[in-house]
């Protein structure tokens, strides 16, 4: 799947719009990710992955600040996250089946706090950028 | 996802016994499609779907064509089956997730025709290289 210049656009333009709220959004998609989807929690056995949590709070930076830099180079995500593929296939393996899960979540988060910006094109574009991240972060697994 | 030079030689090497018995394993792997993922037959309401089927085996044919195409030209599967992917992006339309069951089935028949060559190391390049294919199949879909 290859993202085409619109897509590109609209994208960037999401994130603009979400600016400094990546952080906020990056942990409310992990909560909303535990709540809905609770075989997800057991890849955090050492957090405390109740609502609010300091730990998920970090660790939604953490995710958040990947998918800005990978917004941010998006004509070469596989190269901006190549040391992130690596973690994933070598130490962490999560199942690919839940980067769908989380990206779904994320996608919520931004149409719930920025409604007018998630017209029907620009949801196909983000739900696209979030499926080729997920895809680089599996890439080297196998 | 890439193919090694080990996987590539995996799966040249297995094609070339499957070869000889193509038409009848693609037509072994669409019944068990068809068997184990009755939904899939909605693809083929036009089709005599029963066993030994002249359509099954014409089909059949057909899919382990490409497959062949795609293993000759194993080093640029994209561009092999450029058209076939735009067949499916804008006509056919099957939905990806019947790709992954019919290279299931694809699988099972060649493990069940060969079993002492389908070792785990031939089985997982054969499962990545058929992964592959689906993904260019699919690649074109949006």
């Amino acid at each position: 799947m290859v993202l085409s210049g619109n897509d590109k656009t609209n994208v960037k333009g999401v994130f603009s719009k979400i600016g400094g709220h990546a952080e906020e959004y990056g942990a409310e998609a992990l909560e909303r990710m535990f709540a809905t989807y609770p075989q997800t929690k057991t890849y955090f056995p050492h957090f405390d992955v109740a609502p609010g949590s300091a730990q998920v709070k970090a660790h939604g930076k953490k995710v958040a600040a990947a998918l800005v830099e990978a917004a941010n180079h998006i004509d070469d995500i596989a190269t901006a996250l190549s040391k992130l593929s690596d973690l994933h296939a070598q130490k962490l393996r999560v199942d690919p089946v839940n980067f769908k899960l989380l990206g779904q979540c994320f996608l919520v988060v931004v149409a719930i706090h920025n409604p007018s910006v998630l017209t029907p094109e620009v949801h196909a574009s983000l739900d696209k950028f979030l499926c080729a991240v997920g895809n680089v972060l599996t890439a080297k697994y196998r | 996802m890439t193919l090694t030079q080990a996987e590539k030689a995996a799966v040249v090497t297995i094609w070339a016994k499957v070869a000889t018995q193509a038409d009848a394993i693609g037509a072994e792997s669409l019944e068990r499609l068809f068997f184990s993922y009755p939904q899939t037959k909605t693809y083929f309401p036009h089709f005599d779907l029963s066993q030994g089927s002249t359509q099954l085996r014409g089909h059949g044919s057909k899919v382990m064509n490409a497959i062949g195409e795609a293993v000759k030209n194993i080093d640029d599967i994209r561009g092999a089956l450029a058209k076939l992917s735009e067949l499916h992006a804008y006509i056919l339309r099957v939905d990806p997730v019947n790709f992954k069951l019919l290279s299931h089935c694809i699988l099972c028949s060649v493990a069940a025709r060969y079993p002492n060559d389908f070792t785990p190391e031939v089985h997982a390049a054969w499962d990545k290289f058929l992964s592959s294919v689906s993904s260019v199949l699919t690649e074109k879909y949006r």
